[in-house]
């Protein structure tokens, strides 16, 4: 048989660069294979996170609640309804830094993946982008099951909250590249522990996730507004609920960008620094 | 294009520097090599081999000097230069969880081409490195030989102008590089431009038409196998090994020998080493030298008369000491 491979080449003549959407849509395409392999792990705990969630800390914990003095604090609403946006856009944005981690010091340091294609007509920013862009589809993804169990479990008050799906996304992307910029930075994924424990635990503990933050001491309350969480949690739970209002909401998602726009720049930084050495 | 002739070097660096923080990797080397060469960086580990063959890769700036690769400068053009090249880096860039056929497939994506004629192109070149049998296989199952070969398939799906191979058959057993080289020659055969590192003199002997032994980051010489040979070894060696502990006695008896005017010994042999196991006399006459000694009571337990080779060359330039 007659085979075509390389031969003298008479004039390497320089193809013109593609536009950057193809390049990143390369990256992205890549993970989405890489998933292909590995997603079979992966849906168990996308389904059952938010049904052991809802169903233990809304209906277990919620009935004690509800009987006490929760229903005053939490205007008339079931603990249920409360927690549900809450656990979605904390569970989220806990998905999403799991996401940003491991695989992206796996793809500077063990796998290479990054290296890979930064020998192909990919550069650094590609790489970033379209790996970025599929953690935030893959957040989408387990976003919309999060919903469709909240769904079954009946805690929507408004049709608004199908921009939950939009609004958790961009909470877990408030932190991705954040933690992608942090984990290039690492030699061994012993900093993914102090990230998880000293940082994403916390948060997801005290960002009005699981009660309002009205209800932290008068000193640590201005520090979860701080938080990018907090506004992804009250702007999940303004959605469900029906109570939303344009400007906070509108406050929410300008904060979030804020906070995608200045990962994203960091991001880039450290990447750039570790990459190309 | 017309910017691209015939007769432009595919590389061509100019007093290129590499610099890490304080630490000079590559210290000002000028390198030219030209379509359908098979060229060879050779040198220890810390020469700056690798240094160079990144910043070639473009994926790595050059500090200082100039470089252009394929005509083009890659801090300008470093997307669409890589667009041309095939690299096989020194550690395997393979995605362990995905299969053979994959791997190919979605490195042919980064180069653009459709998954169908990526696929097409993957199964010749698995053909060409004997892994037709794998396709389906996952790569984390394959021996280092075998992920070594399909990083050489994989860097050959966008049909490179210019193929950089770093350490092509470090870690790998001799079965096994002998393949790569017999494919590496194939691909030779073909016009193929191929710049290779190694530390393997036979490796360097076999595949490179001209070749730079690197040392400190600089160039310690430049030519053929055989030309670096003639000019910084003699034809033959002759070996010399001594009782274990007279080594050294005898070595510096055999020294003063050679170093005595009038003897037949000293314009026979240019060169004498003294070390730890044995002597080593560099002689154009090895048969000659050994009469000589034989002649003048030098009694070795065993004596070994063999052509000059690479390593001579290498040993000689970058010296015995260790690099760590």
């Amino acid at each position: 048989m007659t085979t075509t491979l390389p031969t003298a080449p008479t004039a390497p003549a320089l193809p013109p660069a593609p536009s950057t959407a193809r390049l990143v849509g390369r990256a992205v395409e890549f993970w989405r294979m890489q998933f292909r392999r590995t997603w079979r792990g992966t849906w168990a705990s996308t389904v059952l996170t938010p049904l052991g969630f809802l169903a233990a800390m809304g209906l277990g914990l919620g009935s004690i609640v509800d009987n006490g003095s929760g229903a005053d604090t939490l205007g008339g609403v079931s603990y249920l309804d409360f927690i549900a946006p809450g656990l979605l856009a904390a569970s989220i944005m806990q998905q999403a830094s799991f996401e940003s981690s491991y695989p992206v010091l796996g793809a500077i340091k063990w796998a290479k993946q990054y290296h890979a294609q930064l020998a192909t007509p990919l550069r650094v920013r590609d790489a970033l982008t379209g790996h970025l862009l599929w953690v935030a589809l893959r957040l989408g993804i387990s976003a919309l099951v999060f919903l469709i169990v909240m769904a079954l479990f009946t805690t929507f008050h408004s049709w608004w909250a199908v921009l939950c799906l939009p609004a958790a996304v961009l909470t877990g992307m408030a932190f991705v590249p954040g933690v992608f910029a942090y984990a290039a930075t690492l030699e061994t994924d012993s900093g993914f522990a102090l990230l998880f424990r000293f940082v994403i635990m916390p948060m997801f503990l005290f960002s009005g996730t699981f009660f309002p933050v009205s209800q932290l001491p008068d000193w640590l309350e201005p520090v979860a507004y701080a938080v990018p969480l907090w506004h992804g949690v009250d702007l999940c739970r303004d959605l469900a609920l029906g109570t939303a209002s344009l400007l906070p909401s509108l406050g929410h998602v300008a904060y979030l960008l804020l906070w995608v726009a200045g990962g994203y720049a960091l991001a880039l930084r450290t990447f750039s620094k570790r990459l190309v050495t | 294009m017309q910017e691209q002739s015939d007769r432009q070097p595919m590389i061509e660096a100019t007093g290129l520097v590499k610099r890490f923080g304080d630490f000079t990797a590559v210290d000002g080397i000028d390198v030219r090599v030209q379509r359908g060469e098979a060229f060879g960086f050779l040198g220890p580990n810390g020469a700056g081999k690798s240094s160079t063959m990144r910043m070639i890769g473009c994926v790595s700036p050059v500090t200082e000097g100039t470089l252009r690769v394929l005509g083009h400068d890659p801090a300008v053009d470093g997307a669409r230069i890589r667009a041309r090249l095939g690299v096989v880096p020194q550690e395997d860039t393979l995605d362990l969880e995905l299969s053979v056929m994959e791997n190919l497939v979605v490195y042919g994506r980064y180069f653009g081409m459709s998954r169908k004629a990526a696929a097409d192109r993957g199964r010749e070149l698995l053909e060409f490195v004997q892994l037709e049998e794998r396709a389906h296989s996952q790569v984390e199952s394959m021996s280092g030989g075998m992920k070594r070969r399909l990083t050489i398939a994989r860097s050959l799906i966008n049909d490179p102008d210019l193929l950089l191979l770093d350490e092509p058959t470090t870690g790998l057993d001799p079965q096994a590089r002998h393949v790569v080289w017999d494919r590496l020659f194939r691909l030779k055969q073909r016009g193929v431009t191929l710049v290779l590192t190694t530390h393997y003199m036979d490796e360097a002997e076999q595949l490179c038409d001209r070749l730079v032994v690197m040392d400190g980051g600089r160039i310690a010489a430049e030519g053929s196998p055989v030309a670096l040979i003639r000019e910084w070894s003699t034809r033959e060696v002759v070996e010399l090994r001594f009782a274990a502990g007279d080594n050294e006695t005898h070595g510096e008896k055999v020294e003063a020998l050679v170093a005595q005017p009038g003897r037949p010994l000293q314009t026979l042999v240019s060169r004498i080493e003294v070390l730890p196991d044995r002597v080593l006399l560099y002689s154009d006459d090895g048969d000659g030298t050994v009469g000589e000694l034989h002649r003048a009571g030098v009694a070795p337990e065993s004596v070994l008369v063999r052509r000059s080779s690479l390593e001579d060359v290498f040993l000689r330039l970058t010296g015995r000491s260790l690099v760590e």
